[in-house]
């Protein structure tokens, strides 16, 4: 195991800190399209840092193939390989759950919590019976009926442009959103 | 070198392994399930006993030293927490067995639920038990990834978007989590907890504190610790009442034992941490104020949830052999309260169809051992004597009293949250077991995924609630032998030299590592 280099690739450095910095910027965004390239992008830097702290680069790590001085580190390449196994499968992960947004609501985007928008705003429970955990007060207060499945005439009013968390984002994502990709995609239990 | 601290680990994978490939028989794969988890308590316990009466238990894998190769290190806390979160784990899953057989049927049932369920359990266990960072984090991928498949399994519009937010959120904490272990392999070559315990003591102050901060943001994300705490109360109240309760017992706890340990074993404080202190209390308040607001049963507890964080990160605030001690006698305490009470809300909310607290009433009248199902876990929640919250909130009271004065200030904070825990448990009370009996509908179809009425409810889930009632009662009828438990690993903890020697071997007579 080599020891921590006195000195930085001044390249490398820069490039994990592009990634990081459009990573999280990605990450804010609303839709879940460009969250998923932040995780990815994100990614990238942390496995990319993870080969720059390893020192500089050296020969192949296998004993007695080179002199015991010129190995390159081989731990962090080690734990940049699985953590590049867990992003890949996060990332399938959160494409698949993209997918079942998109096919259950039309579009992607990152909705606000009703309960929590009710419980600010200090207005009355919702007045119909709500339903138990899982679609709780989905069919509560009225004001939420544009996540529901209405036909989707675009993706702006889902940004809920009514205040609070949704300001100043709204405006950013009104590109058109086709219909439903065919039918909605399967909801619940695999029988 | 012993192979016992890798079953606990090793058990489940496999169980959830010949779990899939027996997919077809769901019978078989519920007992396979329960015999896996049965026999991790049953390896807990012993790893419990070994533990204190001979110090850490050592398993190198593969044959290579500790510095080199991965450990995998039981000393008293971690074994501890590993029996408490399995048999709160094998509760569960008999609840969630019982659950499922009375929604869908003997037969017909996903073949996915089980294994996912010993995937996230192995992740638990290698999490309590790894011995270097990265170990560490693959058990926190391990555990999250079953998670996420667990919470996302009923898809609905609402539940998809708790699952984004609580994806997205983990996911960009794990990703800090790899940047913290870059940035310390930077600094000192190695991830080997008890290696790096000696070789970050000889860094810079400020690269250690930079690297100290790191980790408390990575946790405390995971912890749901205020103000990193958003994204739980809105995600866990959407999952099944089972994954909830498997959730809200266990997955929080791990986070903060991964504080826990890192925070002691790698930055020991000698003094009280004001900053800890600061968190914990805005933990405490904001949790229970937040818990005030609810209306949802389910996000009421989650509040109530993050609020009881904040008690054990006042003990990691204290940073003494008794507030550490506090700390995790108030985890074992924490991991099957919560989950009993969510248990509990799911049984609630089958009996009237609702998780509203002002459309339920009178549950007292219909259903009178469901109030006594509620009424002690929200007790000992709460921390009335002689539960076991009362128990581990006085030790954590005493360890803060005797710290200096500004621990004892914020001891005061905490009993001012805990009086506001039993206010909100209170209003629960009030609302939903008391006043007259709210109508009820029943769910049309009660096989479909969505629960939109009342449905019947087996008595197994009834005993697995009452299983979970019992240990919490015990946790209060064996307080002493178990804060002397406690008391000796928080010495532990504070001492770090125990753990060193196992890991590492060494001069002093620690006969850890034979």
């Amino acid at each position: 195991m080599s020891a921590t280099p006195p000195t930085v690739n001044l390249v490398m450095a820069v490039t994990v800190a592009g990634l990081f910095s459009v990573g999280f910027y990605l990450l804010l965004q609303r839709s879940l399209m460009r969250v998923l390239l932040g995780v990815v992008v994100l990614g990238h830097g942390t496995n990319l840092l993870l080969q720059l702290v390893g020192g500089p680069p050296g020969r192949a790590p296998v004993v007695g193939q080179a002199p015991a001085g010129s190995f390159a580190d081989p731990l962090p390449q080690a734990l940049a390989l699985t953590a590049v196994v867990i992003t890949f499968a996060l990332t399938t992960f959160l494409l698949a759950l993209g997918y079942r947004s998109f096919g259950l609501l039309g579009h992607d985007q990152v909705q606000d919590d009703v309960e929590d928008r009710r419980i600010g705003r200090g207005a009355a429970p919702a007045a119909p019976l709500p339903a138990s955990r899982g679609d709780g007060e989905d069919d509560g207060d009225g004001e939420d009926g544009d996540d529901a499945d209405d036909g989707d005439g675009g993706g702006a009013d889902h940004a809920r442009p009514d205040g609070g968390l949704a300001t100043g984002s709204s405006a950013r994502f009104r590109r058109g959103v086709p219909g439903r990709p065919g039918s909605p995609a399967p909801s619940g239990e695999e029988r | 070198m012993s192979a016992l601290p890798a079953l606990p680990v090793l058990l489940p994978i496999l169980g959830a392994a010949s779990a899939v490939m027996i997919g077809r028989s769901v019978a078989v794969q519920r007992a396979v399930a329960v015999v896996t988890l049965a026999s991790v308590a049953a390896v807990a316990a012993v790893l419990v006993v070994i533990a204190d009466r001979r110090g850490p238990v050592v398993a190198a894998l593969g044959g290579w030293a500790p510095p080199v190769g991965i450990a995998l290190v039981a000393d008293r806390l971690s074994a501890l927490l590993l029996l408490v979160s399995t048999l709160v784990a094998l509760a569960v899953l008999v609840y969630a067995i019982s659950q499922r057989i009375a929604d869908f049927g003997r037969r017909i049932a996903s073949s996915s639920f089980y294994p996912v369920y010993l995937v996230l359990s192995a992740g638990v266990s290698l999490a309590y038990l790894s011995g270097d960072l990265f170990t560490l984090f693959v058990s926190f991928e391990l555990m999250l990834t079953a998670s996420y498949v667990l919470i996302s399994r009923r898809t609905n519009e609402r539940t998809i978007r708790a699952g984004m937010t609580y994806v997205t959120v983990s996911l960009l904490s794990s990703m800090l989590f790899l940047t913290a272990i870059a940035l310390v392999y930077a600094a000192t070559a190695t991830v080997n907890l008890a290696d790096l315990s000696e070789r970050l003591d000889t860094l810079r102050p400020g690269l250690r504190t930079v690297l100290a901060l790191m980790f408390v943001v990575v946790f405390g994300i995971k912890a749901a610790m205020v103000p990193l705490h958003f994204w739980l109360p809105d995600s866990y109240p959407n999952a099944p009442a089972p994954v909830t309760a498997l959730f809200a017992g266990l997955l929080t706890k791990v986070s903060f034992y991964a504080m826990l340990r890192t925070q002691t074993l790698l930055f020991p404080h000698d003094r009280p941490w004001s900053l800890m202190l600061w968190l914990a209390v805005a933990t405490m308040l904001v949790g229970a104020l937040g818990a005030l607001a609810q209306n949802d049963l389910n996000r009421l507890l989650s509040f109530l949830l993050v609020s009881h964080i904040g008690f054990m990160l006042y003990g990691l605030g204290v940073s003494d052999a008794r507030g550490l001690s506090g700390a995790t006698l108030y985890a074992v305490h924490h991991i099957t309260v919560l989950a009993t009470l969510f248990l509990v809300s799911g049984l609630i909310t089958r009996r009237t169809g609702t998780v509203a607290l002002d459309r339920m009433g009178g549950l007292a009248a219909t259903s009178p051992v469901l109030a006594v199902l509620f009424a002690i876990p929200a007790m000992t929640l709460a921390g009335l004597p002689p539960t076991a919250g009362f128990v581990a909130k006085l030790q954590l009271l005493q360890a803060g009293a005797v710290a200096g004065a500004g621990t004892t200030a914020v001891a005061a904070v905490v009993v001012v949250a805990s009086f506001l825990t039993l206010f909100a448990l209170a209003k629960v009370w009030v609302r939903a077991f008391w006043g007259r009996p709210a109508a009820t509908v029943e769910d049309p179809d009660p096989h479909d995924e969505l629960e939109v009425g009342t449905a019947r409810t087996p008595w197994p889930m009834y005993a697995a609630t009452a299983g979970l009632v019992v240990v919490s009662l015990a946790i209060a009828a064996f307080a002493g032998p178990l804060s002397g438990l406690t008391g000796r690993a928080g010495a532990d903890l504070v001492s770090r030299e125990a753990y060193r020697v196992a890991v590492l071997g060494g001069t002093a007579d620690g006969p850890g590592a034979p």
